[in-house]
């Protein structure tokens, strides 16, 4: 993939992203509350955005500082889509997957979700009213951004950069 | 397969306006089914109410009235709740309709939206008795001083009145949201389906029912997967079904262990590396699973194909669909107006030899399994007038039109979705929901299986 091609596919990989965001915020107001599914479709569109968008910013980049190991796993083929890491860069995408419904709002801080191993306190009704699904109040670190902040993260700056700006009008939403 | 289908007049469903553009999205048909012996189609919408048309018996005075489907009885089968621990919306539209074998006179059929799924019962009541003592005509109670003998009731025959009662409801089971039912061939069992979790329930009782299957990880954001439909075996009470979000079907076995998370058979096609898209996931995803008649095969639907299972090979499908390969290269703009989310259901004819599923601009296709032709039709005003047959139609690539009915890819309608199909049990009848309208079509040539 030559540079041009690159930026291409970089531009509408940017595009998808911004699109599958709007989707995401849309399907907060739906009536009936989040679709986990819809969610969980949303939310590999945009991993996928991501991943091509990372690979292509790799090629399209000057030729400098020698990319890690890690990004160089996901970067390698462009056109595949394994994500390495089982949690998702984004917060935006941990939220449609762990929260299937009621959390418009509701950042009060969850107990249950801040250690998975602690036993839940909460009585389980007949409807298994799990609150797992709640996003923890503290922003999370991308995993990403400790991984890159040795090479001085290149690669995906302006994206974590907007990722960041997603995850706070997300919590605030 | 005969493509001369006869056009039985459609049946406007219900407030619709003269400017087709406007629909009342309470009308919008969300769920199509008949009954066992193709007697009764019962239609369900958005608004949470249900429809169900009766056939007409045959007529020997008319005979080209014979099997006309009417309006039977209507009734709201769910209302819009709210749940408050959540505070949640929970929709009236009804996602599926499933009938119960009809053991008595009386009908029954379950009805489903997002979270509570109810029994109904239908009965005639076609005499009602009168003559009573205490109370005249209208039901007031009579002056005692005029009552001067005594009469036994008689029942007197009356105006036939569908009486409609909700014999069971079944809540509080699902935190996910409801995508299928199924009744068992035991009769006595059904199984409802979320997207993470099944349940298994006795028709009468509706206080508890059994997890058959739990693919919720013990963290959501492993999750990878979800459940979109499931479906018992027709013959065989133990097995069921279940398809998921990755394109996978699983068959399960009740008798192996009482929670069915670990498959009898995983039926998956391995994926063409060369066909990865951004959106590859999203077209794979299984929108429905229909056992045959015969319990022979599966038949699924993913975004561009219908594809048929033989249940003994598991490693790929026997026969793959194409239903509307044109919009392979258009799956960004699709992704971009949501019609990439569509779910299409699909169906089986009586014989299991031609399959039937929906597409957009009022398009439907039909599958011969056997000839291996297909066609493709349109429900729509226009070209269904009562009688008249129906015209095959044909999607070109953009800007090659070769003949004069042929539609080119760009000026397919999207919002003009036929998502819900049946198809009569025993006859070439089907019933196709466009929006808000009702077509039903006969093939009056090949009326019988052959």
């Amino acid at each position: 993939m030559n540079a041009t091609t690159a930026m291409e596919v970089n531009a509408e990989a940017r595009r998808i992203l911004a699109v599958s965001i709007s989707k995401l915020y849309a399907s907060r107001s739906q009536r009936g509350g989040l679709r986990l599914h819809r969610s969980l479709l949303l939310s590999m569109v945009m991993r996928s955005a991501r991943d091509i968008y990372h690979s292509s910013r790799e090629i399209e980049g000057p030729s400098g500082a020698q990319p890690t190991p890690e990004p160089m796993e996901t970067s390698s083929s462009p056109g595949e889509q394994t994500v390495p890491e089982p949690q998702p860069e984004f917060q935006t995408s941990e939220e449609p997957e762990s929260g299937d419904e009621g959390c418009d709002g509701d950042i009060t801080e969850d107990k249950e979700n801040m250690s998975p191993t602690k036993q839940s306190r909460k009585r389980r009704g007949k409807a298994a009213a799990a609150p797992d699904f709640l996003p923890s109040k503290r922003a999370r670190l991308e995993p990403g951004e400790e991984r890159y902040a040795a090479p001085s993260c290149r690669a995906g700056e302006s994206l974590s950069a907007l990722s960041l700006n997603l995850n706070r009008a997300i919590s605030a939403f | 397969m005969g493509e001369d289908t006869d056009a039985t007049p459609t049946l406007n469903h219900r407030g619709f306006l003269p400017d087709h553009n406007y629909v009342t999205e309470a009308d919008i048909i969300s769920t199509v089914e008949f009954n066992h012996t193709g007697e009764l189609l019962a239609t369900g919408d958005k608004g949470g109410r249900v429809v169900i048309f009766q056939r007409e018996p045959e007529s020997k005075t008319e005979p080209f009235s014979q099997g006309e489907y009417n309006v039977y009885s209507t009734f709201q089968s769910h209302e819009p709740e709210f749940d408050y621990l959540k505070s949640l919306e929970i929709e009236e539209k009804i996602n599926k309709i499933r009938w119960l074998p009809q053991q008595n006179a009386a009908h029954f059929l379950l009805s489903t939206n997002d979270k509570t799924i109810k029994l109904w019962k239908v009965s005639e009541r076609d005499k009602r008795p009168e003559g009573y003592n205490l109370k005249d005509e209208e039901g007031r109670i009579k002056d005692l001083s005029t009552v001067t003998s005594l009469q036994v009731p008689v029942l007197m025959p009356m105006d036939l009145m569908v009486e409609v009662s909700p014999r069971r409801v079944f809540a509080n089971a699902h935190t996910y949201h409801v995508n299928s039912i199924s009744v068992n061939s035991d009769y006595q069992t059904y199984m409802s389906a979320d997207d993470l979790r099944i349940n298994l329930w006795h028709l009468d009782i509706t206080d508890r029912s059994f997890n058959i299957v739990d693919i919720k990880p013990a963290n959501m954001e492993d999750l990878t997967e979800v459940i979109t439909a499931a479906e018992f075996h027709p013959h065989h009470c133990n097995l069921f079904v279940y398809s998921s979000s990755k394109g996978t079907l699983r068959l399960c076995d009740m008798r192996e262990a009482a929670l069915c998370d670990k498959h009898s058979k995983l039926f998956e096609e391995p994926e063409d590396p060369s066909a990865r898209s951004f959106f590859s996931e999203i077209i794979s995803s299984v929108s429905d699973v229909k056992f045959s008649h015969s319990g022979r095969y599966l038949l699924t639907r993913d975004y561009l194909t219908a594809k048929v299972w033989d249940l003994n090979m598991e490693s790929k499908p026997l026969e793959t669909y194409q239903v509307h390969d044109y919009l392979r290269s258009k799956l960004c703009s699709l992704y971009e107006n949501d019609c990439i989310f569509d779910k299409f259901e699909c169906a089986w004819n009586g014989s299991d030899s031609v399959i039937m599923t929906g597409a957009y601009n009022n398009f439907f296709r039909m599958f011969d399994r056997n000839t291996k032709r297909d066609v493709t039709l349109e429900a729509s005003r226009e070209s269904s007038k009562p009688r008249a047959v129906l015209k095959p139609r044909r999607v070109c690539a953009a800007g090659g039109k070769r003949r004069k009915d042929d539609i080119s890819v760009d000026s397919l309608d999207f919002t003009k979705k036929i998502l819900h199909t049946a198809w009569h049990p025993n006859e070439n009848i089907i019933a196709i929901a466009a929006t808000n309208n009702l077509y039903i079509f006969q093939d009056k040539l090949n009326s019988e299986m052959h």
